[in-house]
């Protein structure tokens, strides 16, 4: 009677908080914090600080086999189900109208993912393991879903910290890229206007998704998961006929899919998950992807001006760190800054949507190369 | 002398007309603001004079390049 009682009243919850379960709760706060009062990725800080915070109580079972996120973790985000569902939501909302016009940016989408690459050997310098390098290295892509696609195939332990570390650079944009794309660019080079752009035909906006499939498709074929359901979104949208799916795809089920998304990576942040050394190291190395990135767009965007009739104005390539479409905004700002009857933002969506067609593609390279 | 047609620097939506027919504007005057990807983007008049005629209207969505308001140049 006496030892069932001791036994029930050691399986208190508040006996058994350990150091880092409470640790996790300072980091689920600062995270709900950002995201409530500072505006931070609300759409998944909320539910990922939540997720952590939940997480992080001791007895609840709700990440043992067959606990509630558990569940969500493993049929959602370990069967790489949710991130594919996220882009087909993202294709939806895609316009490709700014690609299509200017099919050059494409280049500079491609050209931004040097950040993924130059992290990726950081890392492995580092002393990070080939399939933990590719997913940090991935968070230079600036492209959520991506990030968390290739780490649960690659490295499912570093999960929490490489999206946390996605969805905070992504928010900073405004700060990372200013500093970055002046250094490699003159005023004059800034205040440059583009030739307003041509119009793009319903017709050719039908064509693009299933073109485009073909051609990454066959040369990645491993990028089929996330590049089939983005197409596939888009052409909902552009085809004009299925608005209801496209309606759905782009609002309700992105929704319903983000919350099970953002509680389930919150779970995975155990305190020995997160609170090593590691998670320092991938802090520092996705910034550094981030710059890159931004220097390999701008600095691809002033090469190609060597060769083409038509010039680019260089900031455009900075907006090729995916981040839709918070890059190209701050590249129009930029623009304006430096001439005010400047309007760079419809030109920096060419090189921001082919941003995010890039990471998955690179997503897709490593998953060839690795697995 | 002669007339200026401002034209929209960008595809949008118009958000806020700042101007009315006979205002007279300097070339740095905001005559309207044009959201794109959820972003105000403020259009100046460009040059100096009295504004003649408004082609759009709030909430109205525009093509790049479409006529916005006519500006006899004075």
């Amino acid at each position: 009677m006496l030892e069932q009682f001791l036994e029930a009243f050691q399986g208190i919850g508040i006996l058994n908080l350990s150091w880092g379960n409470m640790a996790m709760w300072v980091i689920a706060f600062a995270l709900l914090y950002l995201a409530i009062k500072k505006g931070v990725e609300p759409l998944l800080l909320v539910p990922i600080g939540f997720g952590i915070f939940a997480a992080n109580f001791p007895f609840t079972g709700l990440m043992d086999e067959g606990g509630l996120f558990y569940i969500f973790y493993h049929y959602g985000i370990e069967n790489e189900l949710i991130p594919p569902l996220i882009f087909l939501g993202l294709g939806a909302m895609t316009d490709f109208g700014p690609v299509i016009a200017n099919p050059k940016t494409f280049l500079l989408g491609a050209a931004a993912q040097l950040g993924v690459y130059v992290a990726f050997f950081m890392a492995l310098l580092l002393g990070f393991s080939i399939p933990e390098a590719a997913s940090i290295g991935i968070i230079g892509g600036a492209d959520g879903p991506t990030t968390i696609y290739l780490t649960a195939n690659l490295a499912p332990h570093l999960l929490g910290t490489t999206a946390v570390a996605a969805y905070s650079y992504m928010a900073l944009v405004p700060i990372i890229i200013p500093p970055i794309a002046r250094l490699l660019t003159t005023t004059k080079e800034r205040a440059m206007v583009m030739e307003q752009m041509r119009e793009v035909s319903k017709g050719e906006r039908i064509i693009f998704p299933i073109l485009a499939s073909i051609v990454i498709i066959l040369l990645v074929p491993k990028s089929a998961p996330l590049i089939t359901m983005f197409m596939l979104g888009n052409l909902f949208t552009e085809s004009g006929v299925v608005e209801r799916l496209a309606n759905v795809s782009r609002e309700a089920l992105i929704n319903i899919v983000t919350i099970i998304l953002g509680v389930g990576i919150g779970a995975t942040m155990s305190a020995e998950n997160f609170l090593n050394p590691k998670t320092i190291y991938i802090f520092i190395l996705g910034v550094i992807a981030f710059a890159f990135a931004v220097a390999g767009g701008v600095l691809l965007a002033k090469f190609m001006n060597l060769f083409i009739k038509n010039k680019v104005n260089p900031l455009i390539g900075a907006a090729g760190v995916s981040a839709v479409p918070m890059a190209a905004r701050v590249v129009q700002n930029m623009g304006r800054e430096a001439n005010r009857d400047n309007f760079l933002l419809m030109h920096a969506m060419g090189p921001n949507v082919a941003g995010v067609i890039g990471t998955a593609v690179a997503a897709g390279v490593f998953l060839s190369i690795i697995k | 002398m002669g007339e200026k047609k401002v034209t929209a620097p960008l595809p949008g939506t118009i958000l806020k007309i700042k101007v009315d027919v006979g205002q007279k504007v300097s070339p740095r005057d905001v005559i309207l603001i044009i959201e794109a990807m959820k972003m105000e983007n403020e259009i100046d008049a460009l040059v100096s004079g009295e504004v003649k005629e408004v082609y759009v209207k709030e909430r109205q969505t525009v093509k790049a390049g479409a006529p916005l308001v006519s500006i006899s140049i004075s």
